[in-house]
């Protein structure tokens, strides 16, 4: 089903994180992060963090922080299974830290279509401000949705 | 090395990460909050007509994001872009690599462009993209 231009500019929602230092131990653990810095409190305030840091790409993780991150693709008609990443950009303008209730704002800003159809680009903005509004961090990102694969459209039948 | 001295042609030193596993791929899920299935159940995975799961491309983002931070201080990255240019099948391998590829100045700040990228041990380049780093 081809995304219709009308989807652009739809909000589609967000979350409100309160980062905690067990939240950033798991994503460290889960990523193979050893680096002191983002696991030991001690060795963050020796670097001049008043406590564990936020890493780069964790903050794509803050829009994920709702009952369903992905309704909003269902809203759509897209079969999650059919979407792949495409690209990420973060663009930082300060650092947050474990304590921090980090929040998120998301919007398509655009749809586009390429090989008749067969591949679809959904591109989204994101917002993430911190506890006093100010902007932390901006994400955009660009979703692929693939044409369904013939077994799968048979099945959705 | 101090990033005051970085200079076109400068690399940083390369992340190389062992075999994704289904159990990473499992712990990322959860720690990431992309419980996107098609990452951590076969069943799924193979009802989209795939043959495996594969790997978030938000993991290897973060592996990109641990070769940044482990040369210079995250609050020297101002931006930074990829492109993920092909899916990292579970057990790939990847390495992160990064190259000096320009030294800019903008808004009175000396910047460092980045070009990183990762490869798996197959040779597949599954990420492409650029990091600008303040340098002072």
């Amino acid at each position: 089903m081809p995304l219709d231009q009308s989807v652009i500019a739809t909000d589609t929602g967000g979350g409100t994180m309160l980062i905690t230092r067990s939240l950033l131990r798991r994503f460290a653990a889960a990523t193979g992060q050893h680096d002191p810095v983002y696991i030991d409190v001690d060795a963050a305030r020796a670097a001049g963090h008043p406590d564990l840091p936020v890493p780069p790409t964790f903050f794509f993780s803050v829009d994920l922080e709702s009952a369903d991150p992905a309704v909003y693709l269902a809203d759509l008609g897209v079969d999650l299974r059919t979407v792949l990443h495409g690209e990420q950009e973060f663009i930082h303008h300060r650092m947050a830290h474990a304590g921090d209730e980090l929040s998120t704002t998301s919007r398509i800003v655009d749809v586009s279509s390429k090989k008749g159809g067969l591949l679809e680009f959904l591109r989204r903005e994101t917002a993430v401000r911190g506890q006093d509004g100010a902007i932390v961090c901006v994400t955009r990102t660009v979703l692929v949705v693939r044409s369904p694969p013939a077994a799968a459209r048979q099945e959705a039948r | 090395m101090n990033i005051a001295a970085y200079e076109v042609g400068t690399q940083l030193p390369s992340l190389e990460i062992p075999p994704i596993s289904r159990t990473t791929l499992a712990l990322f899920a959860g720690a990431s909050g992309d419980h996107n299935p098609i990452h951590i159940d076969l069943d799924v995975a193979k009802s989209a007509g795939l043959e495996d799961v594969f790997a978030h491309g938000m993991l290897s983002m973060a592996y990109l994001g641990r070769l940044l931070t482990s040369a210079f201080p995250q609050h020297r990255l101002r931006s930074w872009k990829v492109r993920f240019t092909a899916i990292t099948p579970v057990h790939a391998a990847p390495t992160c690599t990064g190259t000096v590829s320009a030294i800019d100045e903008a808004d009175g700040e000396r910047l460092a462009i980045i070009d990183v990228r990762v490869t798996t041990d197959s040779g597949v380049e599954t990420l492409l993209g650029q990091a600008v780093i303040a340098l002072d």
